[in-house]
């Protein structure tokens, strides 16, 4: 079933066209990877999924994001949006407060005040994030002190605190050491089968090991989209295939 | 941008070449000895499978290694594979090959009842699967193996044939019957490496397209 439909989407930087005529689905409770060249546009491609570029002045854009079939650059609240649409960034970036005040800060601003109701959804987003082991017992820790997978983990228990239906990551293991990464790409495996997550990825082993589809961009266009275990043993594009061979890019 | 290891793939390509040179050599050398009845010849062949065992350890080793530190996808990933499976195939060639030395070094010592007519015809065409299916894989040239493919008919209509007139000269000639069984394996040696040879050119389609042409004949 498709999550998220992209119709006819062309996105500017004021004269620059980031994006052209991107058609496609993204499925739910699937990983679909974004892969491609730096420049390709697969970062501006996932921004546009929550309406994170209108924060980007001068960036304008043409076409349709349907999400469950409704036009998200429609008539629809941001915030919501973006509470239904979470995101992950490539450098971990927890706020300057306790684990727990993390976790706790989204589900608060949307009003939930009850302790025991808080507490329950801090558990179990630190669980979702295979981080609530080695900090339940020190929530009240600021959360800068822990190492750089220990803080993304920490992010990624942030953004399921909202219960988002769909989870954006823009490399996010990218800034991290082998182990973290391989613990934060289990995280993800087991994430699929509640959420629907894209992963936009410069790591083709991690894209093969993670995704089940994968989209190849090559300036601002996609060139290819089809299962990943296809994609990366017979791509159909000689394109795709010059890049994931390591030939250009 | 990938110069190391474009250079690594064409060493690989060529060692692949000269391994498959050695086997196809073993079949002419032992297609002679059989013909000439030379057991120097066949001694040889049994001798020279040493070399075509460590040329496919040798190749293993590398395929493992590229996979290793350079993480082949697509075509290059269907190439290496394609690779790791060849060799094995050639190497079990060189088996027959040898195998085929061996029932030469007492043969060898008899008068054969019969000429020979279709065992070097037999060998004849194994050679030219061998030789086809590496021309193809050097030159990606998809139509050359499956012609490869489709030869290996010949091969087998050749052993049905060996086979049919070796049981009617036993019938005619009961003293014949020790000689026909070493004969007989000796066809159903080469009618093996038909059967390898195709395999070697089923690899070849993968490495090009990703699909496996018809199915894989049953291994040693």
């Amino acid at each position: 079933m498709d999550k998220i439909k992209i119709e006819n989407l062309n996105l500017y930087y004021n004269d620059f066209q980031a994006l052209k005529n991107i058609n496609m689905s993204i499925q739910q409770n699937k990983i679909t990877a974004f892969i491609g060249p730096s420049g390709c546009g697969k970062s501006t491609l996932l921004k546009t999924l929550n309406r994170m570029n209108d924060l980007v002045e001068g960036c304008r854009i043409t076409g349709k994001v349907l999400l469950d079939n409704e036009d998200i650059y429609g008539n629809i609240d941001v915030n919501m949006l973006r509470k239904r649409v979470g995101m992950v960034f490539q450098k971990p970036n927890p706020f300057p407060m306790s684990i727990y005040d993390n976790v706790a800060y989204g589900p608060r601003s949307h009003g939930i005040r009850s302790k025991r109701k808080l507490d329950e959804i801090v558990e179990r987003s630190l669980r979702l994030g295979a981080i609530w082991d080695e900090v339940k017992d020190n929530l009240n820790k600021n959360a800068l002190q822990l190492s750089g997978g220990q803080q993304q983990r920490i992010c990624i228990a942030r953004a399921l605190a909202v219960n988002p239906e769909v989870l954006l990551m823009d490399e996010p293991t990218s800034a991290l050491d082998p182990i973290s990464t391989l613990k934060i790409e289990e995280v993800i495996q087991t994430l699929k089968k509640d959420y629907t997550i894209v992963i936009v990825t410069h790591n083709m082993q991690q894209a093969t090991r993670v995704s089940d589809k994968t989209a190849f961009f090559l300036l601002g266009e996609l060139i290819e989209y089809e299962d990943t275990e296809i994609l990366f043993s017979t791509p159909k594009d000689q394109r795709t295939e010059d890049y994931i061979t390591g030939r250009f890019g | 941008m990938r110069s190391r290891f474009d250079k690594e793939l064409d060493l690989l390509n060529n060692e692949l070449i000269e391994m498959a040179s050695l086997v196809e050599k073993s079949i002419e050398n032992v297609t002679q000895a059989l013909i000439h009845k030379d057991v120097e010849l066949a001694k040889e062949v049994i001798e020279a499978d040493k070399e075509i065992d460590n040329m496919e350890n040798n190749i293993e080793a590398r395929c493992l290694r590229l996979i290793l530190q350079q993480h082949p996808v697509a075509r290059d990933l269907r190439l290496i594979s394609s690779i790791l499976k060849m060799i094995t195939d050639l190497e079990r060639i060189g088996d027959q090959a040898q195998d085929i030395g061996e029932i030469l070094l007492t043969l060898s010592k008899q008068n054969f009842k019969r000429d020979l007519i279709y065992l070097p015809k037999m060998a004849e065409a194994t050679i030219k699967m061998v030789k086809e299916s590496i021309d193809a894989f050097v030159n990606s040239d998809i139509e050359l193996a499956n012609q490869v493919i489709e030869y290996d008919d010949v091969v087998d209509n050749l052993f049905v044939t060996i086979k049919d007139e070796l049981i009617t000269l036993i019938r005619e000639d009961v003293d014949f019957g020790e000689q026909s069984i070493d004969l007989l394996m000796i066809a159903k040696y080469f009618e093996r490496i038909g059967d390898h040879a195709q395999n070697i050119a089923e690899w070849v389609v993968f490495s090009i397209t990703g699909e496996h042409a018809g199915e894989r004949k049953i291994q040693d």
